[in-house]
Parts: structure tokens; sequence; C-alpha cells
């Protein structure tokens, strides 16, 4: 027989998916309105994020009613605390994306300072690093957990990338380019955060699974 | 039972600190977990089983007590957690067609054997019961009763243990106009309290605690384990209970009992966040049977 409990914390995982399907959607979106200076899409990621404001707030709440409500244990209390802090990753995850929105806009009416190549991969890298984190989570799935936190170095790599060829090719050299090139380096710089996100929320979820703790611990990935 | 580098065993993040100070002899028994029974243990049961006619109740249990340290005592009804208390002051007695085998010591003393006198073992070992059961006389009379039958005659002793203990157990200042009146006019909780006195009076060692909040309303529970922290400071305590978060909030080790066996045994935070075995994890999150 379900318990009631059970239903509420399979519900309080669907929130979760939601949520997490809403930031993925979000960071596409921001980064396809920078690659095409869509003024529109970019308007639409930040009309959005009110969205997963709300749900933010409802998810907590939930979070909130299971502990006094239930005084959830072991693997219930671990699952409901993992909750509380990826809601809080995505949500800020979400504001990343209204962050690369803003700076789509910064330059929509400019001339693309050059084809963009590092930030599309950096958004693919961002995005699989995300599902990898909602999957895991949804699927109790550790390995797939660490593999979304041994990406993290591929992410600060392409970020690095991006900010030497920004700067020392273009603004160094010219800088009048700066105000074309700022915005992407910050995109950048949010996407690379986007990824960090994504490694806090797996590394919570492997303490989730097996309340291990691999948070400033690496060699416990081993 | 064999000398081993304490700091190497697996398991031994489970015991408080004040257990692994020094190398200690440890006998690494169920679930890989280990047990301790060096000279820092108050009490050690060792290869416990438990009989009620030819229904065996405790099998092989081996657990170790801190000093001045809470442990809880959680399972389902019926997995012997309080058979296995009541052994601690050998109440068992009282229960005609019962028997036992293993040893539990107190302080490297047999408590089980015939040699160690029951009378004396319950002055070291005071108990306190799911329902409180004060004698019907008054309160001064309730707590100095210990000491009179155990032979106190000096008054002012009595007087001033009476008022120790009643100051101890946190009633001093609600009944210290009230040492006259009848015990059986108290609040359940100041009875409960009253009972913890009495226990208190005879100078006990080890407290033990069948389930002492169970008749009690939220406040005087939380009245109860208030106290029961304080306790620990000067007592080694063991409380039976079912209630967990009660477990949680007043222990520092916590052991799982179902169907006679002990299942698993740690630190209370660790039992409570990550249980190793399965059968803990479905009894505290609610998912047994």
């Amino acid at each position: 027989m379900l318990r009631h409990f059970d239903e509420e914390l399979q519900q309080l995982k669907n929130d979760i998916l939601k949520m997490g399907a809403l930031a993925q959607e979000a960071i596409i979106n921001s980064v396809d309105a920078l690659k095409n200076r869509d003024k529109a899409a970019a308007k639409k990621v930040i009309d959005s994020d009110i969205e997963m404001d709300k749900l933010e707030l409802a998810i907590d709440d939930k979070c909130l009613d299971l502990i006094a409500l239930h005084q959830p244990m072991a693997k219930d209390l671990r699952f409901i605390a993992t909750a509380i802090k990826m809601n809080a990753e995505l949500e800020r995850i979400g504001d990343l994306a209204v962050d690369v929105a803003q700076r789509a806009l910064a330059i929509s009416d400019k001339p693309l300072l050059k084809p963009l190549v590092d930030i599309p991969i950096l958004a693919e890298v961002a995005k699989r690093m995300v599902a990898g984190a909602i999957e895991s989570f949804i699927k109790g799935d550790t390995e797939l957990a660490k593999k979304v936190v041994l990406s993290d170095p591929e992410a600060d790599t392409l970020k690095r990338s991006v900010e030497k060829e920004l700067i020392y090719d273009y603004m160094m050299k010219d800088g009048s380019t700066a105000d074309r090139a700022v915005p992407l380096l910050l995109a950048a710089r949010h996407l690379e955060r986007v990824c960090d996100h994504a490694v806090s929320m797996a590394e919570n979820i492997i303490y989730m699974v097996d309340a291990k703790v691999v948070r400033h611990h690496p060699e416990e990935l081993k | 039972m064999h000398n081993v580098d304490y700091e190497k065993q697996p398991g031994m993040e489970n015991f408080h600190p004040s257990l692994v100070k020094g190398p200690v002899g440890i006998n690494m028994n169920y679930m890989g977990e280990a047990d301790v029974f060096g000279p820092e243990a108050k009490i050690s049961a060792r290869k416990v089983n438990f009989y009620y006619g030819a229904k065996r109740a405790l099998n092989n249990i081996n657990i170790s007590f801190s000093p001045r340290r809470v442990t809880a005592i959680i399972g389902p009804s019926g997995c012997g957690k309080s058979t296995f208390i009541r052994l601690i002051n050998r109440m068992h007695e009282l229960v005609p067609g019962t028997r036992f085998e293993g040893e539990i010591l107190i302080d490297g003393l047999d408590i089980l054997s015939p040699a160690c006198d029951a009378a004396e073992l319950r002055k070291r070992v005071g108990m306190v019961f799911q329902k409180p059961n004060p004698f019907p006389k008054t309160v001064f009379e309730n707590v100095a009763y210990g000491l009179e039958v155990n032979g106190v005659t000096d008054k002012h002793l009595i007087e001033e243990k009476v008022v120790d203990s009643l100051k101890k157990a946190a009633l001093w200042g609600e009944i210290k106009d009230r040492l006259k009146d009848s015990a059986l006019g108290l609040s359940g909780g100041q009875q409960q309290r009253l009972c913890i006195a009495r226990c208190l009076a005879v100078s006990p060692e080890v407290i033990l605690f069948d389930e002492p909040c169970a008749s009690l309303d939220p406040i005087s529970t939380a009245k109860i384990e208030e106290l029961i922290l304080t306790l620990k400071k000067e007592y080694t305590i063991v409380i039976v209970t079912h209630n967990m978060q009660q477990a949680a909030r007043v222990s520092d080790n916590t052991a799982f009992f179902l169907m006679g066996d002990l299942i698993e045994t740690g630190r209370t935070d660790r039992i409570f966040k990550a249980p190793r075995d399965k059968r803990t994890e479905d009894y505290i999150t609610g998912r047994f049977g």
C-alpha cells in the first residue's frame, strides 16, 4: 500500500523535475537568444523566470510541511534535504539564464563580434550537466551524478578559452570591441556558473543515495 | 576478545570518542560493527540469550553502553528491548519460567551471576517505568523510601538527600511547599519526575528508562527529556522508547532491536540519517512490514 507520505514525496520529486525542465528550457532559450541576437526570445526568458520563482517558493513550502508534519528520517530526510538544495540550485540556474538573456539584449542591436564557437559548446555542456543532475536525482543514479561532477573541468576550460580569446584577441587589441566582448565574457561566466550548480546538485544527490559526503572531498569520488 | 588497533577497525566511527581514547579490547561481531568491551564501557552485554519458557526473546545480544552517555533502544513491540533493559537490573527474576545465557558486565562485574546481590545491584542501577508509580505516601516519604530501606537513619542526611534528589529531578521548585502532600496528588509529569528523584536518592550509577514519557503530555515529555540530558553528565542512561524523535533528541547512541536480535547500533545521528541495515531504515522511516 502506498502511504500518503510516499505520495507526497513522489509529488515533490515531480515538482523538482518540473523545476529542472524549466531551468533547462531557460538555458536553451537564453543561449539561442544570444546566438541569434533575438530580443523577443531574450525577453521571453526574462519573463518566464517568475514561474520558476513561484515554483521555488511552493517547493520550499512543501519541503517544510513534510519535515514539520512527518519528521522524516534516514533516506526520506536525505531526499527532502536534497530537494531543498536542488530547488535553490535550479532557481539560481533560472536566474543565470535570465542573466544570459540580458547579455543577449545588450548585444542584440550591434553586429556580432565574432561567430560564437565555444559559448554554444559551453551551453551544451551546461545543458548536459543539468540534465544529468536531474536524471540522477530522479533515478537515484550515483554513477551519473559522479559523471556530472567530473564534467566540471570541461566547463572551466571552455570558459577560460572564451575569456582568453575575447580579452587577448579582441579587447586588448581594440578597446572599442569591449561593449560587444564584455557581454559575451559575462555570458560564458554565467554558463560556467550553471555548470557549478549542476555539480553541486550532483554532489547532493550522491549524499541522498549513498549518505556519502563528496562535497569538498573529491577523493570520495574515486 | 583480542587486542587490536582500535583506530583501524571498521565501524569505530560509530562509537563516541570517549570509547576510543586508547587501545581496548574489541570484539567484532554482528554486521561488521565493533563492540567495545574495554575498560571505558560502563555496561557490556556479551552473548546474551533470554527465554520466556521455551520462547527465545533475545538472541546473542552483544552491546556496550558508554559511561555518562544516553543510549536509546528502539524497535517494534515485542522485539525484546524492554526484556533486555530489565536484565540490567535483574527485573527478569520477578518473572517465573525465565532463563538466560551470557553475561552483562557493569564495570567488569557480571551482574547476572548469582554471586552478585540483586538488592545491591538495584542501588547501582535505578529504573523508571512507563507509568509513574509513586507509593501512596507523601512526596518526602517517596524520595526518602529508598534510603530508609537501605538502613539510613540520619534524618539530616535523609533530608539533604531528598532535597538534592528533587532538585536534580527538576521538581524542587514546583513542590518544595508540598513535601507533606500525597504524591498521588501530583500531575503525571510531576509523578514521573518524583519517581526519577526516588531513583536518584540512592545514588545510582546507571538509570534505565522504560518508555518514561509514554503516558505524558508534550510539556511533561519535554521536561523529562531535558532532565535526561542533564542527568547524563553524572549517570549512564539507557532509554527504551517507541518515539523515534525522542530517541534522536536525547540519545548519543542508538540500538535497533528486531525480533530478539540486535540489528544495528551506532551513533544516533548516523543511525537516523544513514542507517546501514535496510531493516533499520524500514523501521525508522515507517515502512516496516
